[in-house]
């Protein structure tokens, strides 16, 4: 796998890093001069000096024979060119970009880049995961493969409490992969029997989040 | 008469934003540093304001700057800021996202203004106007002749 990673900054490096040691061909762009400097003492040819939104620098890279492009850099609108020109100028078919900025995610919808990715986003995940304020968590979503992933608390009185998992009327297209209690995790079987308190983790198809999540509110 | 609507008001946004609004047009500027507004009004009789002009403060890739721009009402947008990158992706913002008829973007590089006009952006290039200038002041042969 050929892979082009344009942004050196924290998150373009240890990705190049990452990559390397997993064997990868990498090579990483850098249009800071002395950033470049800096990573070319340690990484050598793997890293290029130059503009990553200029085409002739992503030629120059190689990128007609990239599996992967990886948009990294601290510019919300230069990560969309460069994923946009990657997918529509060169045909490459995998690309992954950073959002820095949350309130541009619209923007790289609007543009159909995906998937993107907003540290952001990720880490207030975290804190709705650790801080069990939030009845509902969104841990994983999977647009291309049309997954999600929820994490929901089992609310005294709702229909799913005292209930067998196999007894719950979840609807097609969805099922409970684990669940949570006493500050540890399993993989429920069908007797299992699922108390308030509990949080149990569902994979679902997108659209069903309402229908599952009734199961595990408490009566209204 | 329409509505204007341009991101950027530099030396060519805000020419280009004087010389509509004196040619009867509605002209709203969007630019996020205060000052670029000294430019509108640098040399005129009166304000930009005073002369019918709209001004707005802000970051032009944010969505609410853009609609108290007016760019929901737009007929043109203009994107003439000093970034390619980000006149690029506001314009297709504009053409996608508000529908505005009538899109025009400056771009400097002039491989990515040629690509992107291809896939239908109007884009003009000052990089190659001012390369054909000076060839044709030089009396270069035109390529491919």
């Amino acid at each position: 796998m050929y892979a082009v990673v344009i942004g050196g900054g924290k998150v373009g490096l240890n990705l190049t890093r990452e990559l390397l040691a997993k064997g990868t061909e990498v090579t990483l762009i850098e249009s800071r001069r002395d950033r470049y400097l800096r990573m070319d003492a340690e990484l050598g040819f793997v890293v290029q000096y130059g503009d990553g939104t200029e085409l002739w620098v992503l030629e120059r890279a190689g990128i007609q024979r990239a599996d992967l492009v990886v948009a990294v850099t601290g510019d919300d609108e230069d990560n969309i060119l460069i994923c946009q020109i990657a997918r529509d100028k060169y045909q490459v078919d995998r690309f992954i970009s950073r959002v820095n900025n949350p309130r541009n995610r619209q923007y790289f919808e609007l543009l159909d880049i995906r998937p993107a990715f907003s540290a952001t986003d990720l880490i207030l995940r975290l804190i709705e995961h650790e801080v069990p304020d939030y009845g509902l968590v969104h841990l994983l979503d999977l647009p291309e493969e049309q997954l999600e992933v929820i994490e929901i608390v089992v609310c005294e009185g709702c229909r799913a409490a005292g209930l067998e998992v196999q007894q719950l009327e979840l609807p097609e297209g969805s099922i409970v992969i684990s669940v949570l209690r006493d500050e540890g995790g399993f993989v429920p079987k069908g007797d299992t029997v699922i108390y308030a308190g509990d949080e149990v983790l569902v994979c679902l198809d997108p659209g069903l989040e309402s229908q599952v999540t009734a199961l595990f509110e408490a009566a209204k | 008469m329409s509505f204007v609507l341009i991101v950027g008001s530099g030396r060519v946004g805000s020419t280009v934003a004087r010389n509509l609004l004196a040619a009867g047009h509605e002209v709203s500027v969007l630019d996020g540093d205060p000052l670029s507004h000294e430019r509108l009004d640098a040399g005129q009789d009166s304000t930009w304001e005073g002369a019918g002009g709209r001004f707005t403060i802000g970051q032009a890739i944010e969505r609410d700057a853009l609609v108290e721009a007016g760019i929901e009402n737009a007929d043109v947008f203009i994107a003439s800021t000093n970034g390619d990158n980000t006149n690029l992706t506001i314009a297709q913002i504009a053409q996608k996202m508000f529908n505005v008829p009538r899109v025009m973007v400056r771009v400097m590089d002039p491989a990515r203004a040629e690509w992107y006009s291809a896939q239908g952006l109007e884009t003009i290039c000052p990089t190659s106007y001012a390369v054909q200038m000076f060839e044709k002041a030089l009396e270069l042969p035109k390529e491919g002749s």
